[in-house]
């Protein structure tokens, strides 16, 4: 496993490379180039940023170069901790070129916590470019603790590639959280899957935007699932863009409270009302 | 055990039970049957507090749970099994089985109680409790998680419906089994003639009333009946026009 942590801007990069996965800390801007060579096989990634000074803002570029045939698991977890009353923002650009017959496995955490009132901002980028053959799944958890985030997800597939998208978000208090997907699918063959599955309680507001180019003979499945709790608020704005005859694009949205009847199928075997509930949502966003 | 007591239940100036009254004893195989409408399931319903009588009150081993909601009576020992089983989002048939013993169950535990409905358990207690489960999958899911909460009452409200004909075949061998398979009182709202042959009594109800109470063959004979003068009835009709 490689571990990386950066815990500062401006402070030291601990690294450990491997002899198939090299790590170059960028010259220019803050970040880090992050090479696999070809064929390296089921390496795992680690890479945790953790933000502790109060009104800092953070901008970190971290750029993954995978060779052909290779199949890793990166894991990232961004996380800001802000006891005091200076927001505290991260903005996390990660790209990633995959080269021809390459599978990685993204597992992205983002978490906040802290006693302060300064917010904690997170507005994660994340930029995909699948080259023939390749694949990727992504699956990104965001639950509490981070008042705003933004998160932009882009993506360009070539020919029989495909790119899996689960993403669970739970916003509470007065929390914002936007996510936008973007994938352009260029090959034939292409295929990509993008799951949504959100909790929106007390005052908290989410929104969902997806669109998809299907520029060839292609297939595509997006699927915005939300919960509304309290006064929370969802809104979901899907596109499918059908550019060639051969695309097959399919949108499902369903936004609402818990279903009544599941409700009162675990409260028959003896959960209150409040304790039905937090199964509901705890199945719902596993 | 279980004492319903001058129960009604009105909609839409329909009267959908009209005074019921029924005692149910311990360690005891009922079934109740009647015509479509009859007020089958609105009793079962409310017997497991999903629905609220206009009157009248449902006495639990002596403690009136008229005004008690559902998960309080489940604690007490009633238990139901839903006509159209309900499908979740991210909670496995584990899960189900976990939150309806009343103890922490171990996997091993958990397909016991499978392979008691008759599932095979390794192929099913990780799956999510959704849509990709046919429908008698889901029917056999749903009675396994009454029969892991070993109530002192359990009701089935008609477990035979949206299942065709073939996986009925199958089901009904786990109600044969039933008696086995839960300790305590059941109550079964059912069509079905091989469900009603294994009840110790069967109660017909018609138009929200009790209209007999007796064995099946007691109650299968009145309605056979009822079922050839109606045809007998109809055949002289379409004579008379023709």
């Amino acid at each position: 496993m490689v571990h990386i942590t950066l815990e500062k801007i401006g402070e030291g990069i601990e690294r450990k490379i491997t002899d198939n996965i090299n790590i170059v800390t960028k010259k220019d801007k803050s970040g880090i180039d992050i090479f696999v060579k070809e064929n390296t096989k089921f390496e795992f990634v680690h890479i945790p940023v953790i933000i502790t000074e109060s009104g800092l803002k953070d901008v970190v570029y971290n750029d993954f170069y995978i060779g052909k045939n290779a199949n890793v698991v990166i894991i990232a977890g961004c996380g800001i901790h802000n006891d005091h009353h200076n927001d505290s923002e991260h903005n996390g650009i990660h790209r990633f070129f995959l080269e021809e017959g390459a599978k990685v496995k993204y597992i992205e955490k983002h978490y906040g916590e802290g006693s302060g009132n300064g917010k904690r901002i997170l507005n994660p980028i994340t930029e995909v470019e699948l080259k023939d053959g390749s694949s990727m799944e992504m699956e990104t958890v965001q639950i509490k603790g981070v008042d705003s985030t933004v998160r932009e997800t882009k993506a360009i597939l070539e020919s029989d590639t495909n790119l899996t998208i689960s993403e669970k978000i739970m916003t509470h208090g007065n929390q914002f959280a936007k996510t936008e997907f973007y994938v352009e699918l260029n090959g034939e063959n292409s295929s990509t899957h993008v799951t949504s599955r959100s909790v929106a309680q007390d005052e908290s507001k989410q929104e969902f935007i997806s669109k998809i180019l299907g520029n060839t003979k292609c297939y595509a499945h997006v699927e915005c699932d939300a919960i509304i709790k309290d006064s929370g608020k969802v809104v979901a704005i899907p596109e499918i863009d059908a550019n060639n005859v051969d695309a097959n694009l399919i949108h499902e949205a369903a936004i609402g409270k818990i279903a009544g009847e599941q409700l009162m199928k675990l409260m028959t075997l003896g959960l209150t009302e409040k304790e039905a509930e937090e199964q509901i949502i705890n199945g719902f966003l596993r | 055990m279980l004492e319903i007591k001058d129960i009604c239940f009105e909609r839409d100036n329909k009267k959908i039970l009209d005074h019921i009254n029924m005692k149910l004893d311990l360690n005891k195989f009922i079934a109740i049957t009647g015509p479509n409408g009859s007020g089958k399931s609105t009793l079962a319903k409310i017997i497991m507090g999903i629905e609220k009588p206009d009157s009248g009150n449902i006495i639990f081993n002596g403690q009136d749970i008229t005004n008690l909601k559902s998960d309080e009576r489940a604690r007490l020992g009633i238990g139901f099994a839903f006509q159209q089983p309900v499908k979740f989002k991210g909670i496995t048939v584990y899960d189900l089985l976990k939150i309806a013993s009343k103890k922490e169950i171990s996997k091993v535990e958990a397909c016991k109680i499978l392979s008691k409905v008759g599932l095979c358990a390794k192929e099913y207690v990780d799956r999510e409790v959704n849509a990709s489960l046919s429908g008698g999958e889901l029917k056999r899911i749903e009675i396994a998680t009454v029969v892991a909460r070993e109530s002192i009452l359990t009701i089935f409200d008609e477990p035979e419906a949206g299942i065709d004909l073939w996986s009925f075949n199958n089901l009904i061998e786990v109600f044969e089994d039933m008696r086995n398979l839960i300790k305590g009182t059941t109550l079964i709202i059912s069509h079905q003639e091989r469900i009603l042959n294994i009840a110790d009594e069967v109660i017909l109800m018609k138009n929200g009333k009790i209209e007999k109470v007796g064995t099946s063959k007691e109650i299968l004979k009145q309605e056979n009946f009822v079922t050839n003068s109606a045809c007998c009835k109809l055949n002289k009709e379409a004579k008379s026009n023709g």
